[in-house]
């Protein structure tokens, strides 16, 4: 019951940013002021999650490295490192592509620290680890596909 | 509260960048898993960690249900041996938590 409202809501979100990308021109300002109150931790598809975030535009570069096995032993910790080799890196954002909600966690940088992180996920089935590091105003990201024999969200 | 939840920090320097590690014991439930009977477990996990550096925030993290039961954490600062290294942690119910390390 729970999957057959997850898949219902997920085709729902699709569609609908489907339906925004289109008529995305004009009103890019009043999207954004929308969505800058949107949770993104609790949208339910990565389209989603990125516009909750405010994530619009996203340049994929080898700069930022996602380290992960490829094969996840244990679903419910899966240890990932985001490093990013962008100089004036702000933020790092990691995403779980099929999770539930993908929008995991965010890390934001103070001065002085390396845009390097280590932490460990919960995936719910084999997945892409999204890594995405702000720089400026720019976003930049980085994946890794890992592949979950068993799943991890259900404890 | 505060014995439940242990927050266990380690903090190293080298080279003149500082390592932090962290584990903080906490179940981190989702809100989507259920219990025997079948009923839903209320989400509770970690949205806020801070850490401070003498005083000057170098790290913010915010986490959702995603990320592991009893979480790991691990980055680098450029500092220097006796920085007092503090991390606090706040989750969705409203519990607390912090721990303080001075860097060798």
């Amino acid at each position: 019951m729970k999957r057959r409202t997850f898949l219902k809501n997920t085709l729902v979100a699709s569609a609908t940013g489907a339906a925004l990308g289109t008529a995305l021109v004009a009103p890019s300002v009043a999207l954004a002021d929308s969505h800058s109150e949107a949770d993104p931790f609790k949208a339910t598809s990565l389209e989603d999650a990125l516009k909750a975030a405010g994530i619009t535009d996203i340049e994929e570069t080898d700069k930022i490295v996602v380290k992960a096995p490829d094969l996840a032993e244990n679903a419910a910790v899966v240890p990932v490192e985001v490093a990013s080799s962008l100089e004036g890196t702000t933020e790092v954002i990691i995403l779980i592509a099929e999770n539930p909600t993908p929008y995991a966690a965010k890390f934001t940088m103070g001065e002085g620290a390396n845009a390097l992180v280590k932490c460990r996920f919960k995936m719910g089935k084999s997945s892409d680890v999204i890594g995405i590091a702000k720089v400026g105003d720019k976003y930049y990201s980085g994946k890794k596909a890992v592949k979950v024999t068993q799943g991890g969200c259900g404890g | 509260m505060a014995k439940k939840y242990k927050t266990r920090l380690k903090v190293k320097e080298k080279d003149g960048m500082v390592n932090v590690k962290a584990i903080i014991s906490h179940p981190m439930l989702t809100g989507l898993t259920k219990d025997k009977k079948g009923e839903k477990i209320p989400a509770h996990y970690i949205n806020e960690v801070v850490v401070t550096a003498n005083d000057e925030v170098v790290m913010t993290a915010n986490w959702g249900g995603a990320v592991s039961k009893d979480p790991y954490i691990s980055f680098d600062y450029a500092g220097k041996s006796g920085d007092v290294v503090k991390l606090s942690w706040a989750d969705n119910q409203e519990n607390k938590g912090e721990a303080e390390k001075k860097v060798k």
